[in-house]
């Protein structure tokens, strides 16, 4: 099995699931569900599959690489590769499509609705395997199509604007890369000799200090509204709230990851010079991501316009550590894109739990659910503890590496962004005190117990989120290596650790 | 047994996971025992390592027990290497020593005071969780591991503030409490990042070996210290961050007197001390500082505790005034002093909590101490361990608070005169309030004859004694407050037990040169007339009580911040959010709605639905892909 492409059917099982699920009867939904689970377990196997054959160590260069030609003359390959810093993200997408798809309820259509969710899982995998530029383009594209269909065909009563805002926006920052991805590609043709859309081959390519500026641009403002980067952020909140759950799990936890994970793999790996020129304008939307994102959270009336408003402000504090460009602070962008992920895919679950049960999100309209409900206030406590920055859970880890590693080379950014964990308290304790405190009025009397097959779905996130907390080392030492490959490349000057000067290093 | 030591935290794990699950079938009381066992167990260990400890050298008694490599990070420049790993040494396992010990009793104390709480088994389960949080962070061997168990301490205290979360009160207390503390905890962080970049390590060794050998500057010195106390203002609840403390008395009893008074509002008192040569090399002003708002704070607390009429605010703000004290010590370098105060401190100050726990009990859950008097003939045991720590915190010798205020003060006299004199007034009101709390609650007329509709007791209301298990930690911290001192008697170097044996551990030692035993009388006498005031106006009623709705109401401090968090603060996030949803989403879809305008007459040829343009890419890329999939395979 040493020959065996996985990391081409972590893209063509989904893929091909979502071609299945399409041509099956849509007299028999519980066949098509389990289809669509299956497809999706299969995957998410392949996914712990390559996570167990992951060489840790090395100099963190691609593994596991499939490599084809495909269109010679236009030097466009079937190019996947694996490194620390998609590792993870895999193994998260992986993880989180079978649980968002048993973790929600379709309502109507179930056909569809698992097919698009299928096609979605070859699309992320695809945007976080390819290394060819043409390939990522179509991929990146293709992840629209499915969330667009399935905000505005399963999503709630604003659902038809929140796609089309989505939609059009996201769509609009994709024209920009593609003009940016064909001016590189034609450039680098002069300097390399022949034409390729090969990211490793691109990147022996340089260019002109203004050219890799305005290209650098290009890129990153498709990557900015991805992630979102303020001011980039507000069709987020409506996405998210209208989505259905599995949509809002799935938006939050891997599709938002394609645009972080495209800056350190595209824009890094190809304008080293401008990441460098640009570094402060990206530190500063970092931090005023962070802040602006927990005070705009904090006003929230909805329980899912809070948790989105959330992710803005986590999505900042990656940002921030990717653009401090040292191994501390990066790793920990890179591991905050997974915390993230599976503390905002598992809040988003309990609150579209609590939607199905009440159908509201408003706050003013939940009361003292904990009274009523321990056990499920007990998970969304933990949960929140996490997404807050606990130590001992996921969440703090990400975010101390960052910080401290952004403390090395941008001091002041950090003092401010630092201020970001007092907020965080702020916004998710006094929503949880408005939902699950107090007495339980009349509506809020009824609301049931955390059931045995949402514990089940909610138990492999929650196992993550403690293990994560309590014992990083396994996943740092599988990201380090690359980030460092990575900021090597970014050729930063690295301030010097007094006592490693001292001692030699240990 | 020293190598041992990673049982301390691991017994009450073990309770903390065994109650998780079978916490509901185990029940009331079983619960309470399993857990009290664990902690228990966790005191025997201690006391097993403490005299391992003591059978060593002096040199000798520095430990670190490694558990695993926590957060390793290799970057380019700088290696971060954090071990979750626990530092062996006097100060840790003195703090251990008294964590557990008290912890075991206020343990067992709530079997009786939670009996019949619907959520009786979740309490322990939290109570189990505090007290690993607590060991790990005073047994951390660098800044990140007690940063684990200061934000673990932190949350098991909004967990157990807002307990009886149904009470609008109760959970926003839990709320103000986290979200105060975390603005200590940036502090904290700050404090973490200036001494990584200064050392390229978090672990306490090597940035204690920086500061002592001059490798670390002034400034970073500085830096590092005054960071640090920020945290400690927070999780000390020292000025301007104590507001979170009084409203921590929504919690259950047991609780107010483990965590809100004897064991994590002195964590910042104890980061402090752990770190003291760093604060040795700092700028003067850093310790100067300090020692200001610690007494500053204790002079204020004491001022608005002598006006309160709850039984427990009367002893929260009487904490916030004795961390003053501890925090007065440190600032004028009397490291071992502060310590000996924690000590003595949570003796009498658990006691005193445990106390009017029992008081409340036996009132029906009355705390207003107006509706009290009289009550020592009903609770014999609960008034006369109660006055036992009365005494000891009015500082009436032999009792174990005398010894430890009256180092601290002696240490004020050496460095500021002026702080010597508001430690001595403080000392003055805290007899005076401390007085008039026991004068009406134990002394005087019974007033709760009349109350007793309103506790709906039917017939004659009577407060009753509290249980045996209630009472024995009570018997037990009484003792504790009588003796306590001996650990650290001024006669000669042979009785100054504590200082000897902190000494390896702590920055500068301390040279008393003062004329101390006139200022032990001096204190005394002080002393003394503060209680006589209180009999005086509250016993024999022979002078007005001074109350002043400004003390009543803590010097309009809370309230201010309230209405300022309430008003502007509310307003201008409130503003934000209308800025995002009007102006940045606004221009969003204004650009939207002109493209749309300007574009009305291609939209003629155009269907003008997204739905069919998605669908065409998504066909298109199919289609082109197909293309590209057969022209590549040919």
């Amino acid at each position: 099995m040493n020959n065996f492409p996985i990391l081409t059917a972590l893209v063509l099982v989904p893929a091909a699931g979502a071609l299945v699920v399409a041509l099956m009867s849509k007299r028999h939904p519980d066949i098509v569900k389990l289809a669509g689970v299956g497809f999706s377990v299969v995957t998410g196997a392949l996914s712990i599959w390559v996570l167990g054959k992951f060489h840790t160590g090395g100099d963190g260069s691609f593994q596991l690489v499939s490599q084809h030609s495909w269109i010679k003359q236009w030097g466009i390959g079937w190019h996947l590769g694996i490194d620390g810093i998609s590792l993870f993200l895999v193994v998260l997408t992986g993880i989180l499509f079978p649980i968002a798809l048993l973790g929600s309820d379709s309502h109507h259509d179930i056909k569809p609705y698992t097919a698009w969710i299928l096609l979605l899982e070859a699309g992320v995998m695809g945007s976080f395997l390819s290394l060819d530029l043409f390939l990522f383009f179509v991929f990146f594209e293709i992840v629209l199509v499915p969330m667009y269909f399935l905000i505005g065909g399963w999503g709630y009563d604003k659902r038809v604007y929140a796609a089309l805002k989505f939609f059009i926006y996201t769509m609009l920052g994709s024209a920009f890369m593609l003009v940016g991805i064909l001016t590189t590609v034609f450039l680098a043709k002069a300097q390399l000799g022949h034409i390729t859309f090969d990211l490793v081959e691109l990147q022996k390519a340089s260019f002109a200090v203004s050219t890799g500026r305005w290209l650098f641009l290009a890129f990153a403002i498709a990557f900015a509204v991805k992630v979102p980067i303020f001011p980039f952020h507000t069709w987020l909140p409506d996405a998210h709230t209208q989505a259905p759950t599995a949509g809002s799990v799935l938006l939050a936890g891997v599709m938002l990851k394609l645009g972080t994970y495209g800056l350190l793999r595209f824009s890094f790996g190809l304008f080293p010079e401008a990441t460098r020129y640009f570094r402060p304008l990206f530190l500063t939307l970092g931090v005023i991501g962070i802040l602006y994102g927990a005070i705009v959270a904090t006003m929230q009336k909805d329980l899912k316009r809070v948790v989105a408003y959330s992710s803005v402000a986590h999505m900042g504090f990656i940002v921030l550590g990717a653009f401090a460009f040292t191994g501390q602070a990066v790793s920990g962008s890179v591991l905050q894109m997974i915390n993230h992920g599976v503390s905002t895919g598992a809040l988003f679950l309990l609150v579209g739990m609590i939607s199905e049960r009440r159908h509201t999100r408003e706050i003013s309209q939940l009361k003292g659910l904990q009274s009523v409900a321990p056990i499920f206030a007990g998970v969304f406590t933990l949960v929140m503890l996490s997404s807050i920055g606990v130590p001992g859970l996921n969440g703090f880890v990400g975010e101390f590496m960052i910080l401290i590693g952004t403390f090395l080379t941008a001091r002041w950014w950090t003092v401010v962004a630092a201020a970001g964990v007092i907020l965080a308290a702020l916004y998710l304790l006094w929503a949880y005190q408005r939902v699950f405190h107090g007495q339980p009025d009349e509506a809020n009397k009824t609301f049931s117990e955390l059931k045995l097959k949402e514990a089940l779905v909610l138990a492999p996130l929650l196992g993550i989120i403690v293990f994560t907390g309590v014992y990083p080392k396994p996943m740092l030492d599988r990201i380090q290596p690359a980030v460092n490959k990575l900021v090597q490349h970014v050729d930063y000057p690295q301030p010097q650790s007094p006592i490693a000067a001292a001692e030699g290093g240990q | 047994m020293i190598s041992a030591a990673w049982l301390i935290p691991a017994f009450p794990l073990l309770g903390f996971l065994l109650i998780l699950v079978f916490g509901r079938r185990l029940g009331d009381p079983k619960a309470g025992y399993l857990a009290s066992t664990m902690i228990g167990a966790a005191f025997v260990v201690t006391v097993g390592v403490f005299f391992d400890l003591l059978s060593k050298t002096a040199e000798q008694r520095e430990h670190i027990v490694k558990v695993w490599s926590w957060i390793p990070v290799n970057g380019l420049g700088y290696n971060l290497h954090v071990d979750l790993a626990f530092l062996v040494d006097p100060l840790s396992i003195t703090m251990c020593l008294f964590v557990t010990g008290i912890g075991t009793l206020i343990h067992l104390y709530s079997i009786g005071y939670m009996h019949g709480d619907p959520r009786f088994s979740k309490f322990f389960l939290y109570l189990n969780l505090f007290a690993l949080s607590m060991i790990v962070l005073v047994l951390g061997s660098n800044l990140l591991v007690t940063f684990l168990g200061w934000e673990g301490v932190g949350t098991c205290s909004y967990l157990l503030i807002s307990f009886w979360h149904e009470r609008e009160s109760a959970a926003t207390a839990g709320k103000k409490a986290f979200v105060t503390n975390r603005v200590g905890d940036w502090g904290f962080m700050m404090a973490m990042f200036f001494a990584f970049h200064a050392t390229g390590s978090l672990n306490y060794h090597e940035i204690i070996s920086a500061a002592t050998s001059g490798k670390m500057s002034q400034s970073t010195a500085t830096a590092i210290a005054m960071f640090l106390f920020v945290g400690a203002c927070g999780k000390s609840a020292q000025l301007p961050l104590y507001i979170w403390l009084p409203d921590a008395m929504e919690g259950p009893t047991p609780v107010s007197a483990l965590i809100h008074a004897a064991t994590m509002v002195t964590a910042g008192v104890f980061l402090l001390v752990r770190m003291s040569p760093v604060l040795d090399i700092a700028s003067h002003w850093g310790p100067t500082l300090i020692a200001y708002i610690g007494a500053a704070t204790a002079l204020f607390a004491a001022t608005i505790a002598a006006a309160q009429n709850d039984i427990k605010k009367v002893l929260a703000y009487s904490t916030v005034s004795q961390l003053g004290y501890m925090f007065l010590a440190i600032g004028s370098g009397a490291y071992t002093a502060a310590i000996f105060h924690m000590v003595t401190h949570a003796f009498f100050k658990a006691l005193l909590f445990l106390g009017s726990g029992s008081v409340i009990e036996g009132m029906h859950h009355e705390q207003d101490m107006r509706k009290m008097g009289a009550l020592r003939k009903l609770m014999p045991v609960t008034a006369i361990t109660f006055i036992i720590g009365w005494l000891a915190i009015a500082g009436v010798p032999p009792f174990a608070g005398f010894w430890s205020k009256d180092d601290i003060l002696l240490a004020a006299w050496q460095t500021n005169k002026f702080l010597w004199a508001v430690g001595l007034f403080t000392a003055l009101l805290t007899a005076y309030y401390m007085t008039r709390q026991v004068m009406m609650v134990f002394f005087g007329k019974a007033r709760w004859h009349d109350a007793h509709e309103e506790h709906g007791a039917h017939g004659d209301f009577v407060p009753h004694e509290s249980p045996k298990i209630m009472l024995l930690p009570l018997v037990a911290l009484g003792g504790l407050a009588i003796v306590g001192g001996v650990i650290n008697l001024p006669f000669s170097h042979n009785t100054e037990k504590l200082t000897t044996w902190l000494e390896p551990v702590i920055g500068r030692p301390f040279e008393s040169t003062g004329p101390k035993i006139v200022l032990a009388v001096v204190a005394v006498v002080i002393g003394l007339i503060g209680i006589a005031g209180g009999v005086l106006v509250y016993n024999r009623h022979k002078a007005p009580a001074i109350e002043p709705e400004i003390l009543a109401r803590g010097w309009y401090y809370d309230w201010a911040v309230t209405r300022f968090m309430g008003g502007p603060g509310r307003e201008s996030f409130e503003a934000t959010a209308w800025f995002d949803a009007n102006v940045i989403d606004g221009a969003v879809n204004g650009v939207a709605t002109l493209v749309r305008a300007t574009g009305g007459e291609v939209r003629k040829t155009e269907s003008g639905r997204v739905r069919t343009y998605a669908l065409g890419i998504g066909v298109g890329v199919v289609v082109l892909l197909g293309w590209f999939l057969v022209r590549g395979l040919m």
